[in-house]
């Protein structure tokens, strides 16, 4: 039962955007969410669209196999969109009931969607493409500049990779406590959900004092093979930037200034032309 | 010949028991007067019985315990001297009990790197450095593994490896073999052996399975913190009813001699193995007639 859960999914395949330097993916996605915020109109959208769809293809993803990730999120997706449909004020299109669908209200919901649905499968892409050791990695380098601030980047991603490495052990572990409680009449299952929360406790509270345990001699064998921090630290495996990561950076420049132009210049012409 | 690889001088360390408020409840002597001395290229086993100390006694080879009495020195270093703690935990590595609890990388070779990488050595001599350790255990086609994806004694292997990357001149195992099934308590016995044989790397052994020490070149037995038997694995095994009192099961094939010999026929003492208790019975046979 708990072993289908799959975090940070990776979807292994051989192409250019897998191969990618993890800092340009990271950058991209964040580029990305920010221009679904700046771009305005349908024309700086259908900029965005056909950029996602070209990272998608290039991928090598099979579209059915994202869209099967986001199942969970369409309730979500569609409790915002309706909510903004019918609670803006503005100029009445339709009345049901006591709610009624503004203009205004129409064209939020719509906005809302493209742009949630957007973001969401623009940093699936990322997620998909790339190895959470990868991951971890590329947020480290990217991050070490706040090590000024004395935010301890090593330290976090450390942290990230630790646990990363343990989720597989702890669900094992999980699973190996619940059959145990189970075989001494344990109940999971029935009841409400106060008493389910409650049969919780007897998993609990085991799985938390083999965590401890855990960490405890995990912090040992890492300082008894030398470990004291990111300082002095060598990597087995240095992330260096290749030509195709340079080109990558120079299209998504591209693709933020097309955008934008294309959400300012392509009303004005068309309007001219139309005029 | 000048001071050994590792020297225990009179080392003592306690534990403070406390109660849940904190109150001092009382003291544990852990490890009571112990002195060693260890020369490099040894093959040391320590044998003891749940809570007769040899765990603490092994944490103090890597400056993780550090002692309430008494010095240790590895390789000339106090480990009390703060400076070079790092120094000495490359000298003596170190591979624990539980295979899980240890590994800290993703994937094996990245596990193997993660010694060096906190040393700071070049990028290109750690994968030079991975792959012969890895090699060293017979790991190395398991090198692109999840760690999760392999067997109890595999995952020691690759503990070992990681250790061994470290390039230490002295490696202690703190009962390697304890969560393994026969199968991979062999295959980790058998790895640590070849260090030993073929690199020349000190082995420090801690663990309660008898069958393990045979190889060793000296056997330290504890008890209540104190070693109360040395020698070679002959001279200990020969003690079979002293042994026996600290609760430690002798191999079967000793016991065998020593039973046999208790019943009036000439055997040898401190049989250790199959081979050795053939030749023993076959001239045991010729003399009895």
């Amino acid at each position: 039962m708990l072993r289908e859960i799959t975090l940070g999914q990776y979807y292994q395949a051989d192409s250019v955007i897998h191969r990618l330097d993890p800092r340009v993916k990271l950058g991209t996605t964040v580029l990305f969410i920010i221009s679904l915020f700046v771009f305005d109109g349908i024309w700086g959208y259908a900029v965005a669209a056909l950029f996602l769809a070209l990272v998608i293809k290039l991928s090598k993803v099979p579209f059915r196999f994202m869209i099967k990730g986001m199942r969970s999120i369409v309730f979500l997706l569609s409790i915002t969109v309706i909510f903004n449909l019918f609670l803006t004020p503005g100029e009445p299109l339709v009345q049901i009931w006591k709610f009624g669908i503004t203009k205004e209200g129409l064209r939020l919901a719509v906005l809302l969607a493209i742009r949630l649905g957007f973001l969401i499968i623009g940093s699936s892409v990322m997620t998909l493409t790339t190895t959470p050791n990868q991951l971890t990695d590329g947020l480290e380098k990217m991050l070490k500049p706040l090590n000024r601030i004395k935010v301890p980047v090593h330290e976090i991603a450390m942290m990230m990779s630790i646990a990363l490495r343990f989720i597989p052990i702890l669900m094992e572990e999980t699973d190996k406590i619940m059959k145990a409680q189970l075989a001494r009449c344990a109940d999971f299952e029935s009841g409400n959900l106060i008493r389910k929360a409650k049969s919780l406790v007897p998993l609990l509270v085991p799985l938390f004092i083999s965590a401890f345990r855990r960490a405890n001699d995990l912090a040992m064998a890492m300082e008894a093979r030398c470990y004291r921090g990111g300082e002095h630290r060598t990597k087995m495996k240095p992330l260096h930037y290749a030509g195709r990561d340079y080109i990558a950076y120079i299209i998504v420049v591209c693709y933020l200034v097309g955008g934008i132009a294309a959400g300012k210049l392509i009303p004005v012409l068309l309007s001219n032309i139309l005029a | 010949m000048g001071m050994g690889l590792i020297k225990v001088k009179d080392l003592i360390y306690e534990y403070i028991r406390r109660d849940e408020e904190g109150n001092v409840e009382g003291i544990t002597t852990a490890v009571d007067d112990v002195s060693l001395d260890i020369n490099q290229g040894d093959f040391v086993a320590v044998l003891g019985h749940n809570g007769s100390g040899k765990s603490t006694l092994a944490k103090h080879l890597n400056a993780i315990l550090y002692p309430t009495e008494g010095t240790v020195w590895v390789d000339g270093k106090d480990t009390k001297d703060e400076k070079s703690v790092w120094d000495i935990r490359q000298t003596a590595g170190m591979v624990f009990q539980n295979p899980d609890n240890q590994i800290i990388g993703q994937i094996v070779e990245e596990d193997v790197g993660f010694g060096p990488e906190n040393m700071g050595v070049p990028t290109k001599e750690i994968w030079e450095r991975v792959e012969e350790s890895l090699k060293a255990v017979g790991m190395y086609q398991f090198r692109k593994f999840s760690p999760n994806k392999l067997s109890g004694g595999q995952k020691q292997r690759v503990s070992i490896a990681g250790v061994i990357a470290m390039h230490p001149k002295c490696i202690v195992l703190d009962e390697p073999t304890a969560m393994l099934d026969p199968k991979g308590r062999k295959e980790v016995i058998r790895a640590v052996r070849a260090l030993n044989d073929v690199e020349r790397i000190t082995v420090i052994l801690i663990t309660h399975y008898m069958e393990e020490v045979i190889y060793a070149d000296k056997v330290y037995v504890m008890d209540k913190g104190k070693v109360t038997l040395q020698g070679t694995p002959r001279e200990v095994f020969s003690e079979v009813d002293r042994l026996k009192e600290l609760r430690l099961d002798v191999p079967q094939v000793t016991l065998l001699a020593h039973e046999l010999e208790k019943e009036g026929f000439p055997m040898p003492k401190g049989v250790l193995t199959n081979q050795e208790f053939l030749e023993a019975l076959d001239q045991c046979i010729s003399e009895v007639g």
